[in-house]
């Protein structure tokens, strides 16, 4: 039987819900699997105690996770992760800590994993315009990406073992730059709102802020916005050359969806489009689409959905 | 006087329609273009060339058709360019291990590279290289200042850190506000006259071998409606259908 190893993700100091996914991925190469919780405080880790279909669960202790540096963070947690496939969520600092502990261990790394079928394993190429299935020969650090597979139970209580660890950290944060709104990145969110060339005006993305705010989510923009509007930072950007995301909804508004927009977006597991002219190519990926200009369409949905959070 | 190292990779042109022959993809009429972030990781590799004085040097690694990407890094200002001869599909490993050790053999100070390749998407290469090397390494920068230490700003939980990294270090450049210099005429005849340094050394096994590729599976054809009243049920359904609000 293949010994499989998951790293808890770890956001915003606590044990990310994404961990019961990778959970279910290890179980899909046909072991229940050690999680390890990088954490600077113990406790942390019995965020991941409910979680089913685990052998057990790690607390790796060690300053050096009180901010992220990939070289002590690999360092740590290859001293405390047992043999086997380690698994990591596809996460942008995860995929890069994914790469730093298979070099670490002289095996190979396999990234953005969205299915595993009798071992092998098949992730997109290609900006997600061909898929490509892997097999593995020995051990390998595979990374999972987001939203895909199901999530493991939530009602065991499995056993927390401690162990002590360290790592030479090679980086130092000078500062933390917080973004001006407290709204969350598109890069960490698990709705997203995206504007396009189509609204016109950089203000006009307060109705986009707007819809974001009543659902939690984050306000993505495609190229055409970056590169038009100042207003609009890059950190916004979806697509090939910004941010790969694959949240549970994605709400395209006047983006026509060039094959570089789809790039950073089609593995959403829902996606909405809004958009006037009805042969936008958006339309041909959206599980919902509505033809109609987004002055039309947005205070609707704005309204239907205020009351339905209410 | 820094010893810059910068890594390219060929790749498919974003805009390229992906086709596949039997079981493997095929890209034999696809126009190959350098990978979209490694345009900004060379701009980044002559900033610092143009700060602190030295010489940048491209490496890719490849067969001898992967000389374009060198000659397109030349056209832009690098100063050598070097390709590590490689026919195979090679997995991160061994990948990793061919580019440490000819970057060990030019005793660079800092390496750069993009922040993923436009065809695997990975981002292995830049942490896996550090790795190997013992160096410090930081991913998916979007602006990078040049001293004694590297300043670079990355993105971080709620926004972006600012981060101190000693050299040697490796890079991985996400697109940040630099814009990237063009070839120039000059450029492009030198580049035209320049002789690739070819290297060749030893691979370790791969331990990850490509099954198939495959076309994305087709989505099922989604609901389409007319008109912005249709919004309402939209968010109906997002919740009672789709449940994911
Ligand atoms: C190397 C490379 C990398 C790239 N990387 C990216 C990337 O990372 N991300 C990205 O997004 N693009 C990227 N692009 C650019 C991409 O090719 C497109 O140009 C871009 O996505 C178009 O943005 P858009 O959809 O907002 O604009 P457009 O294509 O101009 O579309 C605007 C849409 O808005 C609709 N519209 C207009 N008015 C209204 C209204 N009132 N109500 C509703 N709809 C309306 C129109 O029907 C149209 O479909 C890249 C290109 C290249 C070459």
């Amino acid at each position: 039987m293949t010994e499989t190893v998951v790293i808890a993700e770890i956001v915003k100091g606590a044990v990310h819900p994404t961990t019961a996914e990778l959970i279910t991925a290890a179980n899909a190469l046909g072991s229940q699997p050690v999680v390890v919780v990088p954490c600077a405080d113990a406790s942390l880790a019995d965020g991941a105690a409910k979680f089913t279909g685990v052998a057990g669960i790690l607390a790796a202790k060690s300053d050096v996770f009180s901010d992220y540096d990939a070289a002590g963070w690999a360092a740590a947690l290859d001293a405390v992760t047992p043999a086997g496939i380690i698994i990591t969520s596809a996460s942008p600092q995860s995929k890069d800590l994914a790469a730093r502990l298979a070099a670490r261990r002289g095996i190979s790394v396999v990234q953005d994993v969205v299915k595993i079928e009798s071992g092998n394993l098949t992730s997109p190429i290609y900006s997600g315009k061909a898929m490509q299935t892997v097999s593995l020969s020995g051990n390998a650090v595979v990374s999972v990406r987001p939203n895909v597979f199901d999530a493991s139970g939530n009602d065991g209580s499995a056993n927390v073992s401690v162990v002590d660890t360290s790592g030479d950290v090679a980086t130092a944060v000078q500062e933390f730059m917080a973004r001006a709104s407290n709204r969350l990145d598109v890069a960490e969110a698990n709705i997203i709102i995206s504007g396009g060339r189509g609204m016109g005006n950089p203000e006009n993305f307060s109705h986009l802020e707007a819809i974001a705010d009543t659902l939690g989510a984050a306000v993505g923009a495609s190229r055409a916005a970056v590169d038009t509007w100042d207003e609009i930072p890059h950190s916004m950007q979806v697509g090939q050359t910004g941010k790969t995301v694959n949240p549970n909804l994605y709400i395209a508004v006047g983006i026509s969806g060039a094959i570089q927009h789809l790039a950073g977006m089609r593995s959403s597991k829902y996606i909405v489009a809004i958009n006037k002219d009805a042969d936008a190519p958006i339309f041909q990926h959206a599980d919902y689409g509505i033809v109609a200009t987004w002055e039309e369409a947005l205070p609707i949905l704005q309204s239907t959905l205020s009351a339905m959070m209410a | 006087m820094a010893n810059i190292i910068v890594l390219v990779k060929q790749v498919p042109d974003t805009n390229a329609r992906i086709v596949l022959s039997g079981e493997r993809v095929d890209l034999s009429a696809v126009k190959k273009v350098m990978s979209p972030y490694d345009e900004f990781a060379v701009e980044t590799a002559l900033q610092h060339r143009e700060a602190s004085g030295g010489e940048v040097t491209a490496i890719t690694v490849g067969a001898a058709g992967a000389d374009k990407v060198l000659k397109d890094a030349k056209a832009i200002g690098v100063d050598h360019i070097v390709r590590i001869d490689c026919d195979d599909n090679l997995d991160s490993n061994a990948l990793q291990s061919m580019l440490a050790s000819v970057v060990s053999s030019l005793e660079a100070d800092v390496v750069y590279c993009g922040k993923s390749a436009a065809d695997t998407g990975a981002g292995s290469t830049g942490p896996g290289l550090a790795e190997r090397l013992g160096w410090a390494s930081v991913s998916n920068t979007i602006s990078v200042a040049f001293g004694d230490q590297l300043s670079v700003i990355t993105p971080s939980s709620g926004g972006n850190a600012r981060v101190n990294v000693p050299l040697p270090a490796v890079i991985s450049c996400d697109k940040g506000d630099i814009k990237v210099r063009k070839p120039n005429v000059k450029g492009i005849m030198q580049a035209k006259r320049a002789q690739v340094d070819v290297q060749s050394v030893e691979v370790p096994a791969s331990t990850i071998s490509i099954v198939t590729h495959s076309m994305p599976p087709a989505k099922p054809a989604g609901k389409s409606y007319e008109g912005g009243a249709a919004a309402a049920e939209v968010a109906q359904l997002l919740r009672d259908e789709a449940n994911v609000i």
